[in-house]
């Protein structure tokens, strides 16, 4: 069936030559249309900006660290149990054995970064790739890859990266964060779909079904769209999980001690009885705040995200029937004010 | 359909002997492995040589000088017969040890994730229903800051001010010293009072993030042509927010309770250490400080199949609840 020159028609005639568009000028529409349209919707809901400024802080805290713009904590550094902004040197205050506070959350943060990034691309990825082929193709395919995340996804979490984490003692941010999240995925990708078994069901997929569109693109264009919200919602959900897991083993003292971290410094106030009084209670506090800090930034940009990926997220439970476009753009420019 | 139950069954039961196999590749064939410091530990503790083998054998139901298979057959039979081993550091059958954990855990983590559901998706409609409402804002912002708190810092600063600073609580234990452990009443009084603060702190933090899924998902279901037409055909607003608008909107969350319930039975491992809680996470890193293979394992193990057994469930009611998704044999492949 396929044209060939000899049978005289040329059937592709009308889509080789008739999108008369650079390659500049395409790639500028798909900025356009995927990035700069969405960054400024993006910008317009307070909670990404919020978000974007949290999480841009600690950003900064990680340049100052990883500039050296702030003294490496050591013991016997400062007097010790110095109080919240008692001596402004040491503005978070000192633990029981005179370290600088400000410098052991300062100095945790670049790796804390790495990791919980490393962790949710992971996470993500894998799952959006196993989610949508499962899903989509049905049959034999979903059987094995659904099996596959069973089994992967009956291994409890925590646990197992316990037990990897002692048998592999990784050291790596990086590793760790993948580690961390060895099989987060699984759960993510398993969710994914049974999103994509309702969405295949819609008219337009049969549609590009019908029209012989390739698995590949259908899965790019119909897909993967539908499922934005939820994946960005959950690569949050996955950065968020690696660090609240590494802190929680670092508390635990499972990971290995090699890595500064905010959980080290909750375990050693933890256990130096900061807990029992008030004179230490500081110790205990600036790893918390720090954490929730960057946590609360995660949150509040998954949220403003989950805007503009998912339209209808927008759209009121208004009784009256009035399209929904004209809703949105009133919503749009009530918001940007 | 009966052909796809089956099948569904065969699966877990691989599953759970994968899993079982993974058990086994991590006590035999890791680095570093138990038998190197347990045969170190044995040594240690002036046991003869010769017997050091045997007390593995019987620790561990595997023979270190039998060949790989044979291991790996003892292995299995020993757990197919319900044969953990004995727990090295505990010197007690590792399945006694599991029976009398197993339940705390599976009691808190069973009702925290319930809290956490029902709550989460009462919170979210009403928050959809009144959208953009100053109800809706506050709890979108409680929401959103609860999310931001891990559980076991609430869990700290909840054994900080009830337990240490008010004396309200206990600070340790699943009962009290004083209290037999039978089934009277002053038992599920004290064994009550000891849960409190772990279900608490368990339960608080991950409201947050159900109240908001769910929000989204009635948003969402809201928007649809079908609560439109409802709408138009008269129907009551009681009828449209059970049977379309609610039905839809929870039915994501439905997988998603389950797979919540075997994440959380995993995170306990913090939060029982953090209230001396004597569940299977607290087991598991006793064993783990102590170097008590079997015990570890078990622990892993009977995680595991409950986990297992949690998605089976889910995946066989899935059907029920969604009629749109049609379980299994008419699930044709594209």
């Amino acid at each position: 069936m396929k044209p060939t020159e000899t049978n005289g028609v040329d059937w592709r005639s009308e889509s080789t030559s008739a999108p008369d568009v650079t390659t500049r000028e395409r790639l500028r529409e798909v900025y356009d249309e995927r990035i700069h349209t969405p960054l400024l919707v993006a910008w317009a809901d307070w909670r990404t900006r919020l978000g974007f400024l949290i999480l841009g802080g600690y950003l900064l805290i990680a340049l100052v660290a990883v500039l050296g713009l702030w003294r490496e904590p050591s013991t016997s550094q400062a007097p010790r149990y110095l109080m919240l902004f008692e001596n402004m040197n040491y503005p978070l205050g000192t633990t029981a054995s005179g370290t600088d506070l400000a410098a052991l959350i300062i100095h945790s943060t670049p790796d804390i970064l790495l990791m919980i990034t490393a962790g949710a691309v992971w996470a993500t990825a894998v799952a959006v790739v196993i989610g949508t082929v499962a899903g989509y193709k049905g049959g034999r395919v979903d059987r094995a890859l659904m099996s596959f995340s069973d089994l992967v996804m009956a291994i409890p979490g925590l646990p197992l990266v316990i037990i990897l984490a002692v048998t592999l003692n990784p050291q790596n941010p990086i590793l760790l964060g993948i580690v961390i999240n060895i099989s987060y995925w699984a759960g993510l990708g398993r969710s994914l779909r049974s999103q994509v078994l309702t969405i295949r069901e819609n008219d337009y997929v049969e549609a590009s079904r019908t029209m012989g569109v390739n698995t590949p693109q259908i899965i790019m264009k119909d897909i993967i769209p539908n499922l934005m919200p939820y994946v960005t919602v959950n690569f949050v959900f996955a950065a968020r999980y690696v660090m609240f897991a590494s802190v929680g083993l670092y508390f635990l003292g499972v990971l290995p001690y090699s890595t500064q971290n905010w959980g080290v410094t909750l375990n050693l106030a933890y256990s130096g009885g900061a807990l029992f009084s008030w004179s230490a209670a500081h110790w205990l506090l600036a790893p918390m705040v720090a954490i929730m800090g960057l946590s609360l930034g995660l949150i509040l940009l998954s949220q403003g995200l989950d805007r503009v990926f998912n339209p209808r997220v927008r759209t009121r439970m208004s009784g009256t029937s009035s399209s929904t476009a004209n809703d949105n753009d009133d919503d749009r420019v009530t918001e940007v004010l | 359909m009966v052909n796809y139950y089956v099948r569904r069954t065969a699966r877990v039961f691989a599953t759970i002997f994968m899993v079982a196999s993974l058990t086994f590749v991590l006590i035999r064939l890791l680095p570093g492995g138990p038998y190197t410091l347990l045969r170190a530990q044995l040594l240690r503790q002036g046991v003869p040589a010769s017997e050091v083998d045997a007390r593995i054998a019987n620790l561990q139901n595997i023979r270190p000088d039998a060949p790989l298979w044979q291991q790996y057959l003892d292995y299995m039979m020993a757990l197919a017969q319900g044969n953990l081993g004995e727990s090295i550091s505990l010197n007690e059958p590792v399945v006694s040890i599991l029976a009398s954990s197993a339940p705390w855990t599976v009691f808190v983590v069973l009702v925290s994730t319930i809290l956490v559901f029902v709550i989460g998706i009462f919170l979210g409609a009403l928050q959809a229903y009144w959208e953009g409402s100053r109800f809706d804002k506050l709890f979108s912002g409680i929401s959103i800051t609860l999310m931001s708190v891990p559980f076991y810092v609430v869990a700290v600063l909840a054994l900080y001010i009830f337990a240490y600073q008010l004396g309200w609580l206990p600070t340790a234990g699943t009962v009290g010293n004083g209290v037999e452990r039978q089934l009277s009443i002053p038992f599920v009084l004290s064994a009550l009072e000891h849960s409190v603060l772990p279900i608490f702190s368990y339960t608080l933090g991950a409201i947050g993030g159900q109240a908001l899924a769910m929000r989204g998902n009635s948003i969402q279901v809201l928007g649809n042509d079908y609560v439109q037409v409802a709408r138009l055909r008269g129907l009551s607003d009681r009828r449209i927010a059970t049977r379309y608008v609610a039905r839809n909107a929870i039915l994501p969350m439905y997988t998603g309770f389950l797979l919540l319930l075997g994440f959380r039975l995993g995170g306990t491992v913090i939060l029982e250490q953090i209230f001396s809680y004597t569940g299977l996470g607290y087991y598991l890193i006793t064993a783990l400080n102590a170097n008590d293979y079997p015990l570890m394992m078990g622990t892993f193990l009977v995680i595991t199949v409950a986990l297992v057994l949690g998605v089976y469930i889910a995946d066989l009611t899935y059907s029920k609840i969604d009629p749109r998704i049609s379980a299994g044999d008419s699930d044709e492949a594209y």
